[in-house]
């Protein structure tokens, strides 16, 4: 028997991805986690109060809108009804503004059974950082947020949002001072304080078990989907699309229909200034198999395995890893993924604002052209639902600023 | 197979009545032929095991002092294969064993080129991971004499133990205050050359005084093996040796040597390792 098998549950791979790469001093707080998520999972109180504090707090279910402006563009004209019929999943309309609720929710809850009072967190577009202070103020928790140094300048809202709340925001000034170094402070700070603090990691990346306890708590929003689209349609939708930075809007939506063949599971990646430049943050379409923040996935990288500074317009996209789950559901062919630049995702934005009056972030404004583009290939009987995984708040300085740098005067 | 000089070299300092002295220090700061003089100098000045650390763009097991050493070798363009190079001058030079300490990523993509010297064709690797033979076969024709992956516990382990010891590398595991004995058992199974106790939960870095933790976890160890064990995390001072010294195989001190390199280049390191050697004389 090898130390892999007396040590570590078969669970902890997707295939050949996933694992627990990480210091010794946190795999007993890892096995702490795991133990505390099935027992909490099998105990019809937690379950009970996830789902209450879901309805009446998060505002769930969020609602699943045909979105007959974008649909008509998709078919090319006003009123069109040659392409398929889109559908935004409206999770920017939950509580914080974004689907992060429904992972920090069950977390936080976790963090309390566990005993512990402090959770730190790891944040890029700021989304997270912000669900995680939400929780923290309502159970009454200290919260401290690692974020970029460069994302706190440019998603400045949600850096206010956080300390209205009561969150200390600790910007990260080491390597690249985005996402990725936001994670690497976390880390070092959860080796450090373990024995009383959380790590409420925001994506399903991470060690193992945090992708699949993210992935179990925000699988609500395809469970949602499925459940509306059957009642609704009698049918399943033909493609489901979300953009995937680490990955926890799109394995929500992704995973309840991994066992349906006939839903095509669509990533969108951020493509930055072009795959045909190191500008960019698409991992499984322009990375490699690689190890980084505790879990084997793909990695944006040198040859060396030096981790490469990343670029996308959407902070909360702008990482060189991807959960595990992905990289499996990449490398066995069960989910596409493809990659939508700067400038696509700024036509997304605009879009969305001018066709269906809703501002949506940056991060799910990637998607929306490979949902045009998966309409008009699916054609008038078709069904694709989008997830609007976040509002756009958050993005309006940003936006404002990119629009008017190629306005000329 | 082990070459077993890595624990050779910690028994002969306990049967000369001392604990063995590690000294840490990252390849390529603040210049690469620097950093080979002052771990030559650290051998000299009584160390008996040297760490090279190979930096890495994310190193989470590192604090402050490590990770902006790192940087500044990663910003000048140095990759593992010019570390390599001059861990074969330092190796053929210094006198004691060493060891590449590094994360799992660098291992795991080992290009074996860039040094300009050829790939060492690997034997079969499974899942895309001949990357982890080049590595093993680049450290052991550098001299290096084992490897210590702080990210790699020791159920992910395989397939780089494997590799490692055909290459005749030893490969040391971290253990920690909050490791089951269950782990504790597995850890130092897995480890050859000696088991890294780590004295306290936190990354790298200086520390006023030493944790209490040390103590128990070695002693937890020592009921479950009979491998050396080194302590390192926060050791600083000629007194944080000997107070390890008397219950601990080995020390192991990092940032700390770090920062004596920033203050005063080799001779500023040699003043230290002689004080951290002298505390390793208190057993």
């Amino acid at each position: 028997m090898t130390a892999a098998d007396t040590l570590q549950p078969d669970t902890a791979h997707y295939g050949r991805f996933g694992g627990r790469f990480v210091p010794e001093a946190l795999i007993a707080a890892l096995d702490e986690l795991e133990a505390a998520f099935h027992d909490a999972m099998a105990d019809p109180a937690f379950r009970t109060r996830l789902e209450d504090l879901r309805r009446d707090y998060g505002g769930r279910p969020t609602k699943l809108y045909h979105a007959v402006g974008l649909s008509a563009h998709a078919g090319g004209a006003p009123g069109s009804t040659r392409a398929a019929r889109i559908f935004l999943k409206r999770e920017d309309l939950a509580h914080t503004g974004s689907h992060k609720l429904c992972n920090v929710l069950g977390q936080g809850l976790l963090t309390e059974r566990m005993g512990k009072r402090r959770v730190i967190a790891e944040t890029g577009a700021g989304q997270h950082g912000v669900a995680t202070a939400t929780i923290a103020a309502l159970l009454g928790l200290e919260c401290v947020v690692y974020m970029g140094e460069e994302d706190c300048r440019r998603q400045r809202l949600n850096v206010v949002r956080m300390q209205l709340m009561g969150a200390e925001v600790v910007p990260v000034t080491s390597g690249t001072r985005t996402l990725k170094d936001a994670i690497n402070e976390a880390m070092r700070d959860w080796v450090t304080n373990v024995d009383t603090t959380h790590y409420l990691i925001g994506s399903v990346v991470g060690p193992h078990p945090f992708p699949r306890l993210v992935r179990d708590f925000v699988k609500v929003i395809g469970e949602e989907v499925r459940a509306e689209m059957l009642e609704r349609e009698g049918r399943l939708p033909d493609a489901v699309v979300a953009c995937v930075g680490g990955g926890s809007n799109a394995m929500g939506l992704f995973h309840p229909f991994i066992g349906d063949a006939g839903v095509r599971l669509v990533g969108v990646e951020a493509g930055g200034e072009g795959l045909d430049t190191d500008r960019h943050s698409a991992t499984l379409t322009g990375g490699s198999e690689g190890i980084l923040h505790g879990a084997r996935s793909f990695v944006l990288q040198d040859d060396f395995g030096q981790v490469r500074p990343t670029h996308s317009v959407s902070a909360g996209l702008d990482y060189p890893g991807v959960g595990p789950e992905h990289a499996w559901l990449a490398d066995t062919g069960r989910a596409e993924y493809v990659a939508a630049t700067d400038s696509e995702a700024l036509e997304g934005f605009r879009l969305l604002c001018e066709l269906e009056g809703i501002i949506p972030a940056l991060e799910p404004s990637h998607a929306v052209l490979p949902a045009l583009r998966l309409a008009r290939d699916l054609g008038a009987d078709g069904i694709v639902v989008l997830n609007l995984s976040g509002r756009g708040d958050k993005d309006v300085d940003e936006v404002a600023r990119l629009l008017e740098m190629g306005t000329p005067r | 197979m082990s070459t077993g000089a890595v624990e050779a070299a910690i028994r002969a300092a306990n049967d000369d009545g001392r604990a063995a002295l590690v000294v840490y220090l990252p390849a390529g700061y603040p210049d690469l032929a620097t950093s080979r003089a002052c771990l030559e100098a650290a051998a000299e000045a009584g160390a008996d095991l040297l760490e090279v650390g190979f930096p890495y763009s994310d190193p989470l097991m590192d604090g402050p002092t490590i990770q902006a050493a790192n940087q500044v070798a990663l910003d000048a363009g140095l990759t593992p294969a010019d570390d390599f190079a001059m861990c074969r001058d330092l190796t053929a030079a210094a006198g004691v064993p060493a060891l590449v300490m590094t994360y799992y990523n660098l291992a795991w993509h080992y290009p074996g080129r860039g040094s300009g010297q050829p790939a060492p064709a690997p034997p079969e690797f499974p899942d895309g991971t001949e990357g982890l033979g080049r590595f093993a076969a680049a450290a052991v024709a550098a001299g290096l004499a084992g490897a210590i992956l702080p990210d790699l516990p020791a159920e992910e382990g395989e397939p780089w133990t494997g590799v490692a010891a055909a290459a005749g590398l030893d490969t040391v595991f971290l253990a920690a205050p909050t490791s089951a004995d269950v782990r504790l058992g597995a850890v130092a199974d897995a480890s050859t050359g000696f088991v890294y106790a780590t004295s306290t939960l936190g990354v790298t870095g200086e520390r006023q005084s030493l944790s209490a933790l040390a103590a128990p976890l070695v002693a937890r160890l020592r009921s479950l093996t009979t491998k050396p064990v080194c302590v390192g995390i926060g050791v600083t001072t000629g007194a944080h040796a000997a107070e390890l010294a008397g219950f601990a195989d080995g020390v192991i001190v990092g940032s700390a040597a770090v920062r004596a390199v920033t203050d005063g280049g080799p001779r500023a390191l040699a003043t230290l390792v002689g004080q951290l050697a002298e505390g390793c004389r208190a057993r």
